[in-house]
């Protein structure tokens, strides 16, 4: 079959068809995909909270509440972990926009009394291999069973207590930013018992 | 040409990175480790593969002056479904390259194949042209992300060799550059000798 000539009409309509079968098909997998990826957000938040809190029998997501950060629109989304309906810790998603390759997102686990259970890392655009590191457990450990009223959460090189992954000081001082957003958020609005 | 030769010659003869230097931004960046290699590597030969066929098909409808953005449209869906299932059922996979995938669009290899093979060819040769150059940018990418790997952060496909740090420019966008320089010179001096 010959080509087709480029008039307009043949160059219209045939962009018009490309496009509109793209687009159907498109609609179609995101329509399909659409349960799946929610199904596996959900299960990735659930891990996230179960890695940063104790044993709970409660529903965390199901009584998650917000927090107002100080000074701005946003605010934070706590998930209370309870025992018995005692609380046990509270699982905070917090963030910082000043990590290398823009905002990092952590869930903080943190007890009652503001003590650091354990980090999770949940988003990043951080350098695979420097920034990445945050996510080991040699790095988060020196923040397991801190209470940042004491400890100071700013790495070393700003005369805090955090020491910084090689490489990486950026996406030190974001993480440990986010965890004190979380700290700050959580002790002046969150629930205590 | 022959089918077989069509499929051979992405691998050494022609190979979209060593040879063409094409896609040379998912190369350089994705191949910190030869697990990233990997999945970007099946992800592009997927895309590779589904465009090569849509294009070959659909060649003769499309008028010459807006081939281009034709073929653009139907790349970008390739891409976007990927995106879509990888991140419903390989939500693990999704974690590790969800950032890259959109870069498949504008590799100038997918685009490149479209334009230069499956626009002129029939379906069968552009099926084996796209699976044989989507391979060969596997090949290459693996190689890569394993040599910056083992260097890098002394480790093989995630598996830690020696409880060390390795050598960290090699981790960092420069140590692509050199890896990648003497790779292709490695790979010349085989050509130029065989």
């Amino acid at each position: 079959m010959a080509k087709k000539e480029s008039t307009l009409f043949n160059m219209v309509s045939s962009l018009v068809v490309v496009t509109l079968v793209a687009s159907t098909a498109l609609g179609y997998v995101y329509e399909l995909t659409k349960g799946p990826i929610a199904v596996a957000k959900l299960a990735k938040k659930i891990k996230a909270i179960d890695e940063v809190v104790v044993e709970y029998d409660n529903n965390p997501v199901d009584e998650m509440y917000k927090i107002p950060i100080d000074g701005s629109q946003d605010s934070l989304e706590v998930y209370p972990a309870k025992k018995g309906g005692k609380l046990m810790a509270s699982a905070i998603r917090s963030f910082s926009p000043k990590g290398y390759g823009g905002h990092v997102w952590l869930m903080v686990g943190l007890f009652p009394d503001g003590n650091i259970n354990n980090i999770a890392v949940l988003e990043h655009k951080e350098t695979p291999g420097l920034g990445t590191k945050m996510g080991d457990t040699e790095f988060k450990n020196q923040y397991i069973g801190q209470n940042p009223e004491s400890f100071n959460l700013k790495v070393e090189k700003d005369g805090g207590d955090v020491d910084a992954l090689t490489g990486a000081t950026i996406t030190s001082r974001a993480f440990s930013q986010a965890t004190q957003l979380a700290f700050d958020t959580y002790m002046k609005g969150g629930q205590h018992e | 040409m022959s089918n077989m030769q069509n499929f051979s010659k992405g691998f050494f003869k022609e190979n979209a990175v060593f040879v063409q230097l094409l896609g040379m931004c998912p190369t350089l960046g994705v191949t910190t480790t030869a697990f990233n290699g990997l999945g970007m590597g099946l992800a592009t030969t997927f895309v590779l593969l589904m465009s090569n066929i849509v294009v070959s098909l659909i060649k003769s409808f499309i008028p010459d002056k807006v081939r281009i953005p034709a073929y653009i449209v139907v790349i970008a869906s390739f891409v976007t479904i990927v995106d879509l299932v990888m991140a419903g059922y390989l939500p693990e996979l999704h974690e590790n390259l969800g950032l890259f995938i959109p870069l498949i669009v504008v590799n100038c290899l997918v685009l490149g194949r479209a334009e230069a093979f499956a626009s002129k060819n029939g379906l069968i040769p552009s099926v084996f042209d796209g699976l044989g150059m989507g391979l060969g940018f596997s090949m290459a990418l693996v190689m890569l992300g394993g040599i910056r790997e083992l260097l890098g952060s002394l480790s093989v496909f995630g598996i830690q060799l020696i409880d060390m740090d390795g050598i960290l420019l090699f981790i960092l966008p420069p140590g692509a550059f050199i890896a990648l320089g003497f790779l292709i010179a490695f790979i010349n001096h085989l050509r130029k000798t065989t």
